[in-house]
């Protein structure tokens, strides 16, 4: 061990010339200095190769190989054949998907939840960040950030479970309170004018206060000097916030709607899938879920996961375009 | 800060005011719905079924936890999700600590490949069908090993706790290094102690996913003596209404759906409850911390 970090040192002075510049990659290395070079890497340093093994074994396992699994789409999948032996089929199964008429709903019924969410529910994180700023007391700040942060933490079961009961036609609350107003009782989830609604509110509900700690980290490394100056010149805080907090937070803003964007096609479908029921798959069924029953509940894997495919090809170029849309005029991107 | 109070304008103050407010009556909306749930899980069922109850509970009983806290699979399924829990949780850091050491270290050939196709989970992954079909040949079907393993590691706590490590001055490793530890020793006695912080942050990250996670449980697990809470919850919301054996019940018991949804409801929020506090004291950082960036 110790030889070793000698050699190591001494690598490190044959690099360093005397005057304290450094010459990287000596001009002519040959291949057998390189090699020994390599060898002599894997000797000091194979413990962290060992140490990435397992993550990097788990990543090709199971993310990477079920990429490879993929190709079903194109096939006519049969499980005792398996996914190699397959026979190809082109783009037959992409063919039937564009000649159903649930498939296209579910298209657009994702895109229109998504759009409902992207309407209500981005927003909704920013305007609260920006009234935490502006709440004085830090103690009653402190009590209302741990009180909107919790239901980001509760699953998505116990949320359907609360919507479901609050929601039911005599025993919810929500029927209650129009009770009070004289109006009927409306079983609200076989509605599906209610669904979108519905589904929108509780997204809301849930993450608003959780996703409110990105921006208010944001509005937390504003340079304090812009505020002093504007309080010099007799700003209100009605302009500060207008004018100084909100365009310093604007690059965050931008990520995170590029973020948004490209989960566009992920609507979250497991609360849809606790939610949803046949009466209302004409507004709520969206993709994943209509993937989770002709797949999962059906056994139609391969056209099945085609539709995951489209999806996940339409979400690829959603976060790529917005990406290079944001570079282009706000020069803020994620890559 | 008591200067700049001083400066505030009247304008201001009804500003500050409003806000707090609004924030008042958000923080009550969210709130509500869990007193709701509360109040509606001790009151009987006739009072939950009529939709009398609003903020607490109406001819208060214990019915429902009675009737829930003696059926025997709830607490097969409690076991169920303290076994994904605690063994998940630990599987995961036994990939993720070492990996994100690996990743961290300068000296790592390939480092910029290793992060890319760690990271690249992230952005695309092949979706439920071909992840199903992968855990069905693997054999991971209806199996506590599958529920543990498949689910181990996830890029962004990797790249968060990377992030982490990335951020302790090399000189702690070199130094080790020099005194003749080797990397295990690195990690485990120097780099595990300094990052204690972001450990417990992606450690609370992964009890409560465990604890929460339902769909694939679902989807991987057929027998009943291996689903985890959120799965019998669900049973129980789908199909109490029409279990004919529950429903002969209600007639001489102060019980109904609704109030015994609700009792098990509560039973499954109070464990996360419990680890919340810990869980708020690093996530604001744990977020910060990964601003995550490839």
């Amino acid at each position: 061990m110790t030889a070793k970090s000698v050699g190591n040192a001494a690598n490190n002075t044959a690099s360093g010339t005397p005057d304290g510049t450094v010459e990287y990659a000596a001009p002519a290395l040959t291949l057998g200095d390189k090699l020994s070079r390599a060898v002599d890497h894997f000797r000091n340093e194979w413990q962290l190769y060992v140490m990435l093994a397992p993550a990097v074994i788990w990543c090709i396992v199971f993310l990477y190989k079920p990429m490879y699994g993929l190709q079903i789409a194109f096939k006519d999948y049969s499980i005792f054949r398996g996914v190699a032996a397959s026979p190809w089929i082109g783009l037959e199964h992409f063919e039937t998907l564009f000649g159903n008429d649930q498939f296209i709903r579910a298209v657009f019924n994702t895109i229109k939840i998504s759009a409902l969410n992207l309407l209500f529910g981005f927003p909704a994180p920013i305007i609260l960040a920006l009234m935490f700023n502006e709440v004085l007391h830090a103690g009653y700040k402190r009590f209302a950030q741990t009180i909107v942060y919790l239901p980001h933490f509760i699953s998505t079961v116990i949320i359907a479970g609360i919507v479901i009961t609050a929601f039911s036609p005599t025993a919810g609350i929500v029927n209650t309170i129009l009770g009070w107003f004289g109006a009927d009782s409306i079983y609200f989830l076989t509605k599906p004018e209610w669904f979108r609604p519905i589904f929108v509110g509780t997204g809301i509900w849930q993450e608003a206060g959780f996703g409110s700690i990105v921006f208010l980290a944001a509005i937390a490394g504003v340079n304090p000097s812009l505020y002093e100056s504007a309080v010099v010149d007799g700003a209100s805080r009605w302009q500060m916030m207008w004018k100084i907090t909100i365009p310093s937070i604007l690059p965050t803003i931008i990520i995170m709607l590029i973020i948004r964007i490209g989960n566009i096609m992920e609507v979250s479908f497991e609360l849809i899938i606790l939610l949803y029921q046949p009466a209302t798959y004409s507004t709520a069924d969206v993709v994943n879920t209509f993937v989770y029953r002709q797949g999962l509940q059906s056994g139609q894997y391969d056209m099945a996961a085609a539709a995951g495919l489209f999806n996940a090809a339409v979400a690829f170029v959603l976060v790529v375009a917005a990406n290079s849309l944001s570079r282009r005029y706000s020069r803020t991107s994620l890559w | 800060m008591a200067m700049t109070m001083n400066l505030y304008s009247r304008g201001d103050k009804i500003f500050a005011i409003a806000t707090s407010v609004l924030i008042g009556m958000f923080t009550a909306a969210t709130l509500y719905p869990f007193i709701y749930i509360t109040a509606v899980s001790f009151s009987s069922g006739f009072a939950a079924s009529a939709g009398k109850v609003i903020l607490t509970p109406i001819d208060a009983t214990l019915a429902a936890y009675k009737h829930v806290l003696t059926d025997p699979k709830f607490w097969v399924s409690y076991r169920n999700t303290f076994i994904y829990t605690v063994g998940g949780t630990l599987m995961s850091l036994a990939f993720i600590i070492p990996g994100a050491y690996a990743l961290s270290r300068p000296q790592l050939y390939g480092r910029r490949f290793w992060n890319l196709f760690i990271a690249f989970t992230m952005w695309f992954n092949a979706g439920l069908i071909p992840f199903f079909l992968n855990m069905r040949d693997l054999g991971l079907l209806d199996s506590y090993f599958g529920i543990m393993i498949g689910f181990a590691v996830n890029a962004f706590n990797l790249i968060l706790l990377r992030n982490f490590f990335e951020a302790i001055p090399s000189s702690f490793q070199e130094a080790a290094r020099m005194d003749g530890a080797n990397d295990f020793q690195v990690l485990w006695k120097v780099y595990v102690p300094l990052a204690k912080p972001a450990i417990a942050t992606i450690t609370l990250f992964c009890i409560v996913s465990r604890w929460n996670g339902f769909f694939w449980a679902m989807v991987l697990l057929q027998s009943e003596e291996k689903i985890p809470l959120q799965v019998y919850l669900r049973h129980t919301i789908a199909n109490l209404s029409d279990d004919q054996e529950f429903t002969a019940t209600l007639l001489n018991q102060p019980y109904s759906v609704e109030t015994v949804t609700a009792a098990i409801i509560v039973c499954a929020i109070i464990p996360v409850l419990i680890v919340y506090p810990f869980i708020q004291k690093y996530f604001e950082k744990g977020i910060l911390l990964g601003g995550v960036k490839e």
